[in-house]
Protein backbone atom coordinates (compact mmCIF):
# COMPACT_ATOMS: atom_id res chain seq x y z
CA UNK A 1 0.00 0.00 0.00
CA UNK A 2 1.51 3.47 -1.02
CA UNK A 3 1.33 6.17 1.61
CA UNK A 4 -1.59 8.51 2.05
CA UNK A 5 0.03 12.05 0.69
CA UNK A 6 -3.47 13.81 0.76
CA UNK A 7 -4.87 15.13 3.68
CA UNK A 8 -7.22 16.99 5.77
CA UNK A 9 -6.72 20.17 5.78
CA UNK A 10 -6.17 22.13 9.07
CA UNK A 11 -9.44 23.84 8.24
CA UNK A 12 -11.26 20.99 7.98
CA UNK A 13 -9.86 18.90 10.70
CA UNK A 14 -10.79 21.53 13.22
CA UNK A 15 -14.04 21.87 12.01
CA UNK A 16 -14.96 18.29 12.42
CA UNK A 17 -13.35 17.99 15.80
CA UNK A 18 -15.19 20.77 16.66
CA UNK A 19 -18.23 19.69 14.85
CA UNK A 20 -18.88 22.32 13.04
CA UNK A 21 -18.53 20.24 9.06
CA UNK A 22 -22.17 19.64 7.63
CA UNK A 23 -22.73 15.65 7.73
CA UNK A 24 -21.41 14.22 4.66
CA UNK A 25 -18.06 16.48 5.05
CA UNK A 26 -17.75 14.73 8.68
CA UNK A 27 -18.59 11.17 7.57
CA UNK A 28 -15.82 11.69 4.84
CA UNK A 29 -13.39 13.51 7.50
CA UNK A 30 -14.31 10.07 9.84
CA UNK A 31 -13.40 7.84 7.08
CA UNK A 32 -10.26 9.32 6.50
CA UNK A 33 -9.52 9.12 9.86
CA UNK A 34 -9.97 6.06 10.19
CA UNK A 35 -7.46 5.62 7.27
CA UNK A 36 -4.97 7.87 7.79
CA UNK A 37 -2.51 7.82 11.27
CA UNK A 38 -1.37 11.13 10.43
CA UNK A 39 -4.46 12.81 10.71
CA UNK A 40 -5.55 10.67 13.39
CA UNK A 41 -2.89 11.24 15.20
CA UNK A 42 -2.97 15.28 14.99
CA UNK A 43 -6.74 14.98 16.20
CA UNK A 44 -5.56 12.78 19.05
CA UNK A 45 -2.59 15.65 19.94
CA UNK A 46 -5.31 17.86 20.17
CA UNK A 47 -7.48 16.17 22.44
CA UNK A 48 -4.01 15.68 24.96
CA UNK A 49 -4.59 19.67 25.18
CA UNK A 50 -8.11 19.79 25.97
CA UNK A 51 -7.59 16.78 28.52
CA UNK A 52 -4.72 19.23 29.76
CA UNK A 53 -7.10 22.29 29.95
CA UNK A 54 -10.01 20.04 31.28
CA UNK A 55 -7.56 18.95 34.74
CA UNK A 56 -6.88 23.19 35.21
CA UNK A 57 -10.96 23.82 34.76
CA UNK A 58 -12.01 24.94 38.23
CA UNK A 59 -14.60 22.57 39.77
CA UNK A 60 -18.14 23.45 39.73
CA UNK A 61 -20.18 21.87 42.58
CA UNK A 62 -21.73 18.20 41.85
CA UNK A 63 -25.02 17.76 44.18
CA UNK A 64 -24.88 14.88 46.83
CA UNK A 65 -27.24 12.91 44.82
CA UNK A 66 -25.70 12.61 41.58
CA UNK A 67 -22.88 10.49 42.92
CA UNK A 68 -25.08 7.83 44.16
CA UNK A 69 -27.21 7.99 41.16
CA UNK A 70 -23.88 7.27 39.26
CA UNK A 71 -22.99 4.27 40.80
CA UNK A 72 -26.34 3.25 40.99
CA UNK A 73 -26.52 3.95 37.08
CA UNK A 74 -23.55 1.30 36.46
CA UNK A 75 -25.74 -1.48 37.29
CA UNK A 76 -28.98 -0.32 35.84
CA UNK A 77 -28.03 0.70 32.44
CA UNK A 78 -27.70 -1.91 29.57
CA UNK A 79 -24.14 -1.66 27.54
CA UNK A 80 -24.91 0.72 24.75
CA UNK A 81 -25.53 -1.50 21.45
CA UNK A 82 -22.67 -2.14 19.08
CA UNK A 83 -21.77 0.36 16.60
CA UNK A 84 -21.99 -1.14 13.03
CA UNK A 85 -18.06 -1.87 12.34
CA UNK A 86 -15.84 -1.62 9.76
CA UNK A 87 -16.20 -3.95 6.46
CA UNK A 88 -13.78 -4.65 3.81
CA UNK A 89 -12.65 -1.41 2.15
CA UNK A 90 -15.47 0.43 3.99
CA UNK A 91 -14.33 2.01 7.03
CA UNK A 92 -17.19 2.34 9.81
CA UNK A 93 -18.33 5.38 9.14
CA UNK A 94 -19.27 4.37 5.63
CA UNK A 95 -20.78 1.15 6.56
CA UNK A 96 -23.24 3.31 9.25
CA UNK A 97 -24.12 5.60 6.47
CA UNK A 98 -24.44 2.30 4.80
CA UNK A 99 -27.14 1.25 6.93
CA UNK A 100 -24.45 -2.09 7.08
CA UNK A 101 -25.60 -3.22 4.15
CA UNK A 102 -23.09 -3.80 1.36
CA UNK A 103 -23.49 -0.71 -1.35
CA UNK A 104 -26.39 -1.01 -3.79
CA UNK A 105 -25.19 0.16 -7.14
CA UNK A 106 -27.02 1.76 -9.77
CA UNK A 107 -26.08 2.29 -13.04
CA UNK A 108 -24.87 5.82 -14.23
CA UNK A 109 -24.01 5.05 -18.15
CA UNK A 110 -20.20 4.26 -19.06
CA UNK A 111 -20.09 1.71 -16.42
CA UNK A 112 -20.12 4.30 -13.62
CA UNK A 113 -22.19 3.48 -10.81
CA UNK A 114 -23.25 5.18 -7.83
CA UNK A 115 -24.62 4.63 -4.31
CA UNK A 116 -26.22 7.78 -2.49
CA UNK A 117 -25.83 7.74 1.03
CA UNK A 118 -27.65 10.77 1.49
CA UNK A 119 -28.97 13.89 -0.28
CA UNK A 120 -30.63 16.85 1.97
CA UNK A 121 -29.67 20.48 3.10
CA UNK A 122 -26.57 19.24 4.84
CA UNK A 123 -25.33 18.61 0.71
CA UNK A 124 -24.68 15.03 -0.59
CA UNK A 125 -23.13 12.03 -0.08
CA UNK A 126 -22.53 9.29 -2.10
CA UNK A 127 -20.19 6.25 -3.33
CA UNK A 128 -18.33 6.28 -6.64
CA UNK A 129 -17.20 3.21 -8.78
CA UNK A 130 -15.63 3.97 -11.89
CA UNK A 131 -14.25 1.46 -13.80
CA UNK A 132 -10.28 1.22 -14.82
CA UNK A 133 -9.20 4.22 -16.73
CA UNK A 134 -12.44 5.54 -17.37
CA UNK A 135 -13.20 9.12 -16.90
CA UNK A 136 -16.24 10.73 -14.93
CA UNK A 137 -18.02 13.17 -17.15
CA UNK A 138 -16.41 16.79 -16.41
CA UNK A 139 -18.13 18.81 -13.52
CA UNK A 140 -17.98 21.71 -11.32
CA UNK A 141 -19.97 22.38 -8.55
CA UNK A 142 -20.99 25.20 -6.64
CA UNK A 143 -18.98 24.44 -3.45
CA UNK A 144 -16.84 22.18 -1.42
CA UNK A 145 -16.45 18.38 -2.84
CA UNK A 146 -14.28 16.08 -1.03
CA UNK A 147 -13.56 13.05 -2.69
CA UNK A 148 -11.96 10.26 -0.68
CA UNK A 149 -10.18 7.06 -2.44
CA UNK A 150 -11.85 3.52 -1.06
CA UNK A 151 -9.77 1.13 -3.30
CA UNK A 152 -7.88 1.83 -6.60
CA UNK A 153 -7.00 5.26 -7.51
CA UNK A 154 -7.81 8.64 -9.79
CA UNK A 155 -6.00 11.48 -11.79
CA UNK A 156 -6.97 14.99 -12.47
CA UNK A 157 -5.41 17.93 -13.09
CA UNK A 158 -4.71 18.08 -8.91
CA UNK A 159 -2.50 14.99 -8.94
CA UNK A 160 -3.08 11.11 -8.50
CA UNK A 161 -4.80 10.25 -5.29
CA UNK A 162 -4.67 6.35 -4.07
CA UNK A 163 -6.28 4.39 -1.22
CA UNK A 164 -6.94 6.85 1.77
CA UNK A 165 -5.78 9.73 -0.29
CA UNK A 166 -8.39 13.13 0.10
CA UNK A 167 -9.40 15.59 -2.77
CA UNK A 168 -10.04 18.86 -1.40
CA UNK A 169 -11.78 20.59 -4.34
CA UNK A 170 -13.45 24.28 -4.91
CA UNK A 171 -16.08 25.56 -6.49
CA UNK A 172 -13.28 26.97 -9.08
CA UNK A 173 -11.98 23.76 -9.75
CA UNK A 174 -13.08 21.84 -12.59
CA UNK A 175 -11.82 18.41 -12.74
CA UNK A 176 -12.60 15.04 -14.86
CA UNK A 177 -11.11 12.58 -12.52
CA UNK A 178 -9.96 9.22 -14.43
CA UNK A 179 -9.65 6.04 -12.78
CA UNK A 180 -6.24 4.34 -12.90
CA UNK A 181 -5.80 1.11 -14.87
CA UNK A 182 -4.86 -1.46 -12.36
CA UNK A 183 -8.51 -1.32 -11.01
CA UNK A 184 -12.02 -0.29 -10.24
CA UNK A 185 -12.00 2.88 -8.60
CA UNK A 186 -14.20 3.74 -5.51
CA UNK A 187 -14.59 6.67 -3.79
CA UNK A 188 -16.42 8.68 -1.49
CA UNK A 189 -17.87 12.34 -2.24
CA UNK A 190 -19.28 14.62 -0.43
CA UNK A 191 -20.83 17.39 -1.78
CA UNK A 192 -22.36 21.33 -0.58
CA UNK A 193 -24.13 21.32 -3.60
CA UNK A 194 -25.41 19.51 -6.68
CA UNK A 195 -22.77 19.28 -9.18
CA UNK A 196 -22.84 20.83 -12.89
CA UNK A 197 -21.62 18.89 -15.51
CA UNK A 198 -20.26 20.41 -18.26
CA UNK A 199 -21.66 18.15 -21.37
CA UNK A 200 -25.27 18.54 -22.14
CA UNK A 201 -26.88 15.05 -21.51
CA UNK A 202 -25.44 14.42 -18.09
CA UNK A 203 -27.16 17.45 -17.02
CA UNK A 204 -30.52 16.50 -18.63
CA UNK A 205 -29.96 13.76 -16.31
CA UNK A 206 -29.11 15.00 -13.05
CA UNK A 207 -32.62 15.98 -11.44
CA UNK A 208 -32.89 11.52 -12.36
CA UNK A 209 -29.64 10.69 -11.22
CA UNK A 210 -29.34 13.36 -8.84
CA UNK A 211 -25.84 13.41 -8.85
CA UNK B 1 5.93 0.01 41.10
CA UNK B 2 6.84 -1.13 37.87
CA UNK B 3 8.52 1.63 35.56
CA UNK B 4 4.90 0.95 33.16
CA UNK B 5 2.53 2.05 36.13
CA UNK B 6 5.47 4.96 37.21
CA UNK B 7 4.91 7.13 34.24
CA UNK B 8 0.80 7.22 34.63
CA UNK B 9 -1.27 9.83 36.42
CA UNK B 10 -3.64 9.03 39.17
CA UNK B 11 -6.83 9.05 37.30
CA UNK B 12 -5.16 6.99 34.08
CA UNK B 13 -4.11 4.28 36.70
CA UNK B 14 -7.93 4.27 38.13
CA UNK B 15 -9.00 4.07 34.19
CA UNK B 16 -6.85 1.16 33.55
CA UNK B 17 -8.30 -0.17 37.09
CA UNK B 18 -11.80 0.28 35.56
CA UNK B 19 -10.56 -1.11 32.07
CA UNK B 20 -9.03 -4.45 33.52
CA UNK B 21 -10.76 -5.59 36.89
CA UNK B 22 -14.18 -3.16 36.27
CA UNK B 23 -13.17 -1.57 39.39
CA UNK B 24 -15.79 0.21 41.18
CA UNK B 25 -13.58 1.75 43.69
CA UNK B 26 -11.65 3.76 41.34
CA UNK B 27 -14.69 4.47 39.10
CA UNK B 28 -15.73 6.37 42.12
CA UNK B 29 -12.23 8.35 42.42
CA UNK B 30 -13.11 8.73 38.41
CA UNK B 31 -16.58 10.24 38.81
CA UNK B 32 -15.13 12.67 41.89
CA UNK B 33 -12.25 13.87 40.39
CA UNK B 34 -13.69 14.62 36.78
CA UNK B 35 -17.72 15.22 37.32
CA UNK B 36 -16.92 18.41 39.01
CA UNK B 37 -14.71 19.62 35.81
CA UNK B 38 -16.75 18.03 33.25
CA UNK B 39 -19.38 19.71 34.65
CA UNK B 40 -17.49 23.24 34.32
CA UNK B 41 -16.89 22.42 30.82
CA UNK B 42 -20.57 21.78 29.96
CA UNK B 43 -21.63 25.06 31.78
CA UNK B 44 -18.52 27.34 30.31
CA UNK B 45 -20.40 25.42 26.67
CA UNK B 46 -23.94 26.74 27.39
CA UNK B 47 -25.29 24.34 29.08
CA UNK B 48 -27.66 25.07 32.39
CA UNK B 49 -26.51 23.59 35.73
CA UNK B 50 -29.09 20.75 36.03
CA UNK B 51 -28.76 19.88 32.21
CA UNK B 52 -24.82 20.07 32.42
CA UNK B 53 -25.35 17.37 35.54
CA UNK B 54 -27.66 14.95 33.84
CA UNK B 55 -24.77 15.46 30.67
CA UNK B 56 -21.96 14.34 33.15
CA UNK B 57 -23.87 11.27 34.22
CA UNK B 58 -23.98 10.48 30.61
CA UNK B 59 -20.32 10.85 29.77
CA UNK B 60 -19.51 8.87 32.99
CA UNK B 61 -21.53 5.82 32.20
CA UNK B 62 -19.96 5.91 28.52
CA UNK B 63 -16.40 5.88 30.11
CA UNK B 64 -17.70 2.68 32.38
CA UNK B 65 -18.86 0.99 29.26
CA UNK B 66 -16.21 1.72 26.71
CA UNK B 67 -13.13 1.44 29.25
CA UNK B 68 -11.80 -1.54 27.01
CA UNK B 69 -11.47 1.06 24.10
CA UNK B 70 -8.53 3.20 26.15
CA UNK B 71 -5.28 3.29 25.37
CA UNK B 72 -2.94 4.68 27.36
CA UNK B 73 -0.08 4.75 24.30
CA UNK B 74 -2.58 6.85 22.56
CA UNK B 75 -3.67 9.48 25.54
CA UNK B 76 -3.82 9.90 29.10
CA UNK B 77 -7.30 9.59 31.15
CA UNK B 78 -7.76 13.28 30.96
CA UNK B 79 -7.79 13.82 27.26
CA UNK B 80 -9.89 10.49 26.22
CA UNK B 81 -12.62 11.26 28.79
CA UNK B 82 -12.26 14.85 27.30
CA UNK B 83 -12.87 13.95 23.96
CA UNK B 84 -16.05 11.53 24.76
CA UNK B 85 -17.31 14.81 26.63
CA UNK B 86 -17.00 17.28 23.68
CA UNK B 87 -18.30 14.65 21.25
CA UNK B 88 -21.34 13.79 23.71
CA UNK B 89 -21.94 18.15 24.21
CA UNK B 90 -21.29 18.50 20.06
CA UNK B 91 -23.99 15.71 19.29
CA UNK B 92 -26.22 17.86 21.05
CA UNK B 93 -26.21 20.77 18.98
CA UNK B 94 -25.93 18.61 15.54
CA UNK B 95 -29.24 17.15 14.16
CA UNK B 96 -27.33 13.75 13.17
CA UNK B 97 -24.88 12.73 15.79
CA UNK B 98 -21.00 12.93 14.80
CA UNK B 99 -19.55 10.24 12.90
CA UNK B 100 -16.73 8.80 14.52
CA UNK B 101 -13.65 7.11 12.83
CA UNK B 102 -12.55 3.28 13.57
CA UNK B 103 -11.98 1.75 17.01
CA UNK B 104 -8.30 1.09 16.81
CA UNK B 105 -7.41 -1.46 18.63
CA UNK B 106 -4.08 -3.42 20.04
CA UNK B 107 -3.12 -6.42 18.62
CA UNK B 108 -4.43 -9.46 20.96
CA UNK B 109 -1.97 -10.38 23.50
CA UNK B 110 0.57 -7.72 22.93
CA UNK B 111 2.17 -6.53 26.13
CA UNK B 112 2.30 -2.41 27.17
CA UNK B 113 5.30 -1.05 25.75
CA UNK B 114 6.07 1.25 29.07
CA UNK B 115 9.18 2.95 27.39
CA UNK B 116 6.46 4.73 24.72
CA UNK B 117 3.83 5.19 27.57
CA UNK B 118 6.19 6.97 30.03
CA UNK B 119 7.91 9.15 27.19
CA UNK B 120 4.23 10.37 25.84
CA UNK B 121 3.73 10.41 30.10
CA UNK B 122 6.38 12.95 30.20
CA UNK B 123 5.90 14.54 27.14
CA UNK B 124 2.01 15.47 28.39
CA UNK B 125 3.96 16.82 31.86
CA UNK B 126 5.97 19.00 30.17
CA UNK B 127 2.71 20.35 28.25
CA UNK B 128 1.25 21.13 31.29
CA UNK B 129 3.78 23.00 32.49
CA UNK B 130 3.85 25.04 29.15
CA UNK B 131 0.30 25.95 29.72
CA UNK B 132 1.10 27.18 33.25
CA UNK B 133 3.39 29.43 31.69
CA UNK B 134 0.98 31.49 29.13
CA UNK B 135 -0.79 34.19 29.59
CA UNK B 136 -3.79 35.42 30.63
CA UNK B 137 -5.51 36.22 27.58
CA UNK B 138 -3.60 33.36 25.63
CA UNK B 139 -5.49 30.76 28.22
CA UNK B 140 -8.66 32.42 27.74
CA UNK B 141 -8.49 31.64 23.79
CA UNK B 142 -7.41 28.11 24.27
CA UNK B 143 -10.49 27.88 27.25
CA UNK B 144 -12.96 29.17 24.48
CA UNK B 145 -11.66 26.85 21.62
CA UNK B 146 -11.56 23.65 23.92
CA UNK B 147 -15.04 24.23 26.23
CA UNK B 148 -17.01 26.57 24.11
CA UNK B 149 -16.86 26.70 20.41
CA UNK B 150 -19.76 24.13 19.40
CA UNK B 151 -21.02 23.46 15.77
CA UNK B 152 -23.62 25.69 14.72
CA UNK B 153 -25.02 25.62 10.78
CA UNK B 154 -22.07 27.24 9.38
CA UNK B 155 -19.73 25.05 7.30
CA UNK B 156 -16.26 25.55 8.14
CA UNK B 157 -13.79 26.38 6.08
CA UNK B 158 -7.15 -1.31 7.14
CA UNK B 159 -5.39 1.47 8.42
CA UNK B 160 -2.24 1.20 6.43
CA UNK B 161 -0.01 1.45 8.63
CA UNK B 162 0.66 0.47 11.84
CA UNK B 163 -0.64 1.45 15.80
CA UNK B 164 2.49 2.57 16.74
CA UNK B 165 2.79 4.99 13.62
CA UNK B 166 -0.02 6.94 15.29
CA UNK B 167 1.49 6.87 18.92
CA UNK B 168 4.84 8.30 17.74
CA UNK B 169 3.22 10.84 15.88
CA UNK B 170 1.21 12.10 18.92
CA UNK B 171 4.60 11.94 20.94
CA UNK B 172 5.93 14.56 18.18
CA UNK B 173 2.92 16.46 18.09
CA UNK B 174 3.21 16.72 21.74
CA UNK B 175 6.32 17.88 21.13
CA UNK B 176 5.33 20.42 18.82
CA UNK B 177 2.42 21.90 20.96
CA UNK B 178 4.51 22.17 23.84
CA UNK B 179 7.55 23.97 21.73
CA UNK B 180 4.44 26.31 20.20
CA UNK B 181 3.34 27.41 24.30
CA UNK B 182 6.52 28.26 24.52
CA UNK B 183 6.76 30.96 21.64
CA UNK B 184 3.74 32.11 22.38
CA UNK B 185 5.44 33.08 26.00
CA UNK B 186 8.21 34.89 24.18
CA UNK B 187 7.47 38.82 23.74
Amino acid sequence: MTAITHHLSDALLDGYVTGCLAQPFAVVAAAHLSLCDACRARAETADMLGGAMLDRIAPADVSQGGRDRMMAALDLAPPPPQPIAASGIFPAPVMQALGGRPPKWRMLGGGIRQVILSADVDGSLRLLYIPPGRAVPEHSHGGLELTLVLQGSFADSEGRFGPGDLEIADDDVDHQPTAGVEGPCICLAATDAPLRFRAMIPRLLQPLFRI
Amino acid sequence: MPAETASHTDPTLWLLAVRDHRDRAAFLMLFEHFAPRLKAMLMRGGLRDGSAEDVVQDVMLVVWHKAAQFDPHRADASAWIYRIARNRRIDLARRKPLPEPDALAEPEGSEPDAAHVLALGQEAALLRRALDAISPDQARVLEQAYFEDLPHSRISEMSGLPLGTIKSRIRLGLDRLRRHLNDLRQP
